[in-house]
């Protein structure tokens, strides 16, 4: 063995093993570089989730039959499982759960800036499932492959839910396709606004994304943006034609020599704008989650108290041995 | 020489919430984290497929069934406080696991034996 006598520093050893495709784990050596940009990512996917609850929440209590209202809250309990499994997977990288719920409600930490817009009627939930999933799924599945262990088994799961979300929402327009004058009208609505914040959802194009390079060295994204958009793009600008309706972009042309769909410059600015908190919605997602903490602390007093009081009755003894 | 950021332990994480995270008040902190462990069917064994956080056993189960089997993924559930589990250390791996590498006489290919020899 020589391998004695060749000094390896940690970093080239991690980038070693990522190189090889093998996964880094919660206690292996990592750059605390990658475990920062690591938490900000999963944390900011994982506040994704549970804002994410708060536009489709809107319309449970108006779907229009027992079988969408089912779905719906099917739908959105899996969003709130996507959150624990995010945030269960931050927290193997020495972030606590408070300190996240902290960073969200005060702004420190952002989510997917498609939350900012409004539900306005029932089709909006058709949309936001083959639209916003659609594109989520997108970005999502490239991630099952990202380096850090935890990360990659939590997404894994994640999209093994997620398809059941993008058929329903395809299904609520199919089904409002097929109807009245009305109908149509409100799918194609939908559709015109859910489409442009929806390509918004891959992130700043690649030249304006400057963490990209890195990220892609540690394979902690596998895809770029641009490249995971186009992709998006190719597949719903297909899939629009089965509704009988069209996206809202006069640019969207299929280009025989690229073998893709070119497709009109995206609005940044509006980008930017909603990122930094001016959405239409953003402080009514904030103030809404800030709500739904305050309002339920004495639940979470209430539920230490009854387990402090247990223990001391059982004066320390274990529970229940496993059978 | 070796170089390290910060470890953090799985185990860690109870600990510090045992002795309160920077004297923030109880509704703030969180409560404990446990790993959930779930079988899958009947004669598998249980295997680890996350965490969260509970104030106590009856709640991680409850809360472990609505988030790990909400699709009809397991048949039993156990859950451990994080706290109580320890780990091998990984950068001790090398010295742990390698004298195997040199002990092939377990594997049963080791064994020289004429092809004429059957049911062996």
């Amino acid at each position: 063995m020589n391998t004695e006598s060749v000094a390896v520093t940690p970093e080239e050893h991690f980038q070693d093993k990522v190189n090889r495709e093998v996964k880094i784990e919660p206690r292996d050596w990592m750059p605390e570089k990658y475990r920062q940009t690591l938490i900000r990512q999963i944390s900011q996917h994982a506040h994704s989730e549970i804002v994410g609850m708060l536009p489709e929440g809107n319309w449970i209590t108006r779907a229009p039959s027992l079988r969408r209202k089912a779905t719906l809250i099917a739908k959105v309990q899996d969003e709130a499982g996507h959150g624990l499994y995010l945030y269960s997977a931050a927290e193997t990288l020495g972030i606590s759960r408070a300190e996240m719920i902290d960073q969200l409600h005060s702004g420190k930490a952002k989510y997917s800036s498609i939350f900012n817009y409004p539900t306005l009627n029932w089709a909006d939930i058709g949309a936001i499932g083959w639209l916003v999933d659609g594109a989520a799924i997108m970005n999502q599945v490239p991630l099952c492959r990202t380096s850090y262990g935890p990360y990659a088994r939590a997404m894994v799961r994640i999209c093994k839910e997620e398809s059941f979300h993008q058929r329903q929402g395809f299904e609520i327009l199919l089904t409002l396709s097929k109807g009245t004058e009305a109908q149509r009208r409100m799918c194609q609505d939908a559709i015109n606004r859910w489409w442009w914040p929806s390509i918004m959802m891959f992130g700043p194009s690649d030249d304006a994304s400057p963490h990209t390079a890195q990220s892609m060295k540690w394979k902690i994204k596998r895809i770029s943006n641009d490249e995971l958009r186009q992709k998006f793009v190719d597949v719903i600008a297909e899939q629009v034609k089965i509704l009988g309706m069209t996206l809202p972009d006069e640019a969207l042309a299929w280009n025989e020599a690229r073998g893709h769909y070119d497709f009109g410059t995206i609005n940044w600015e509006e980008f930017w704008n909603v990122i930094s908190g001016n959405g239409p919605c953003n402080r009514e997602r904030i103030a809404a989650r800030i709500a739904a903490h305050e309002e339920g602390a004495w639940v979470r007093e209430a539920a230490s108290a009854f387990a402090e009081k247990q223990r001391q009755r059982s004066g320390g003894k274990d529970e229940k041995a496993v059978a | 020489m070796k170089q390290y950021s910060r470890i953090i332990l799985y185990g860690d994480y109870g600990d510090r919430e045992v002795a309160g995270s920077g004297g923030q008040d109880a509704s703030h902190r969180d409560w404990p984290l446990w790993e959930v462990f779930i079988r899958s069917k009947q004669g598998l064994d249980h295997k680890h497929v996350g965490s969260l956080h509970a104030a106590d056993a009856a709640m991680a189960i409850e809360n472990a069934r609505d988030v790990y089997t909400r699709r009809q993924e397991g048949v039993s559930i156990w859950v451990v406080e994080s706290r109580y589990i320890h780990a091998s250390n990984p950068d001790e791996a090398e010295s742990l696991y390698d004298p195997a590498n040199d002990k092939v006489y377990r594997h049963p290919t080791f064994y020289d034996l004429p092809d004429e020899l059957t049911h062996m």
